[in-house]
């Protein structure tokens, strides 16, 4: 991929990421992650890794994102954060503090770019090589995942009931 | 071809973008999302580390991590609903009755 391709996705990326963060309804943060969300899968497909990209778009950008559009509306959003801030400084400290974990996780990323090959091996990322995979050398986790995805089914049956009287 | 450390480096800010996300926001959903794009950063850092590398498991280790970000985000908004049903409004600043 050429590097105009990777900043301009990067571009989309970190734009709706910070409208995410900084716009206020609830319901136009959920449109700008599923935006983001699409940007890392094409990142994904740059990468070699077109399962990902495929599961990506329909686990998150489609479940995923589908509850949270649902939980927004059952909510009511909107009111929450309409009244002044008590916390205002408090919060405000956040982007300092964002700053710096932003410089330091730089600082690393840079330091250690040493094994930077650019062109390495090509991986197999085909649907093939990651189901190999997933059934001989992570067998045990793949099942566990199942019992992970019934435990938390009935977890949400349980508390989202309505208890009676 | 870009080399992987600009991955890196953009999984990185998104990281960074949604600690500032869970601190500064007050309503759980935001939260919840922001926590999804940490994930999400995390997750692209694997498959570059993987690509890096050249081999597949960092990709398998990223369908383990999707995994558990869906029953996460399910339990978390089930979580989230209860909650709701019970105070009618919906702050994290109100939310203080676990607090020692």
């Amino acid at each position: 991929m050429s590097a105009v391709t990777f900043a301009v996705l990067a571009v989309i990326a970190l734009g709706s990421a910070l409208g995410l963060v900084f716009k206020k309804n609830a319901i136009h943060g959920a449109l700008f992650l599923v935006v983001n969300l699409g940007t890392v899968a094409a990142l994904y497909l740059s990468l070699g890794a077109e399962f990902l990209a495929a599961a990506q778009v329909i686990v998150y950008a489609g479940a995923i994102m589908v509850l949270f559009v649902f939980a927004i509306m059952v909510l009511i959003p909107g009111k929450e954060e309409t009244g002044p801030d008590p916390r205002r400084p408090y919060r405000l400290l956040a982007l300092p503090v964002g700053a710096a974990l932003l410089a330091e996780l730089v600082l690393v990323v840079v330091a250690r770019r040493g094994a930077d090959t650019g062109a390495a091996a090509p991986i197999p990322g085909g649907v093939e090589a990651i189901g190999r995979l997933l059934f001989t050398d992570y067998l045990f986790p793949f099942e566990l995942t199942s019992v992970l995805l019934l435990a938390a089914m009935v977890g949400v049956l349980l508390l989202a009931r309505r208890r009676a009287g | 071809m870009v080399p992987e450390t600009w991955y890196l480096g953009l999984g990185a800010a998104l990281f960074a973008i949604g600690v500032v996300g869970v601190i500064v926001r007050r309503n759980p959903l935001v939260i919840f999302m922001s926590i999804e794009l940490m994930l999400n950063a995390v997750n692209l850092t694997l498959v570059a580390f993987g690509h890096r590398h050249g081999s597949p498991d960092g990709q398998a280790l990223v369908f383990f991590v999707m995994a558990v970000a869906a029953a996460e985000v399910a339990v978390g908004l089930a979580i989230i609903v209860a909650i709701f049903r019970l105070r009618q409004r919906l702050s994290v600043d109100d939310l203080s009755a676990m607090r020692w």
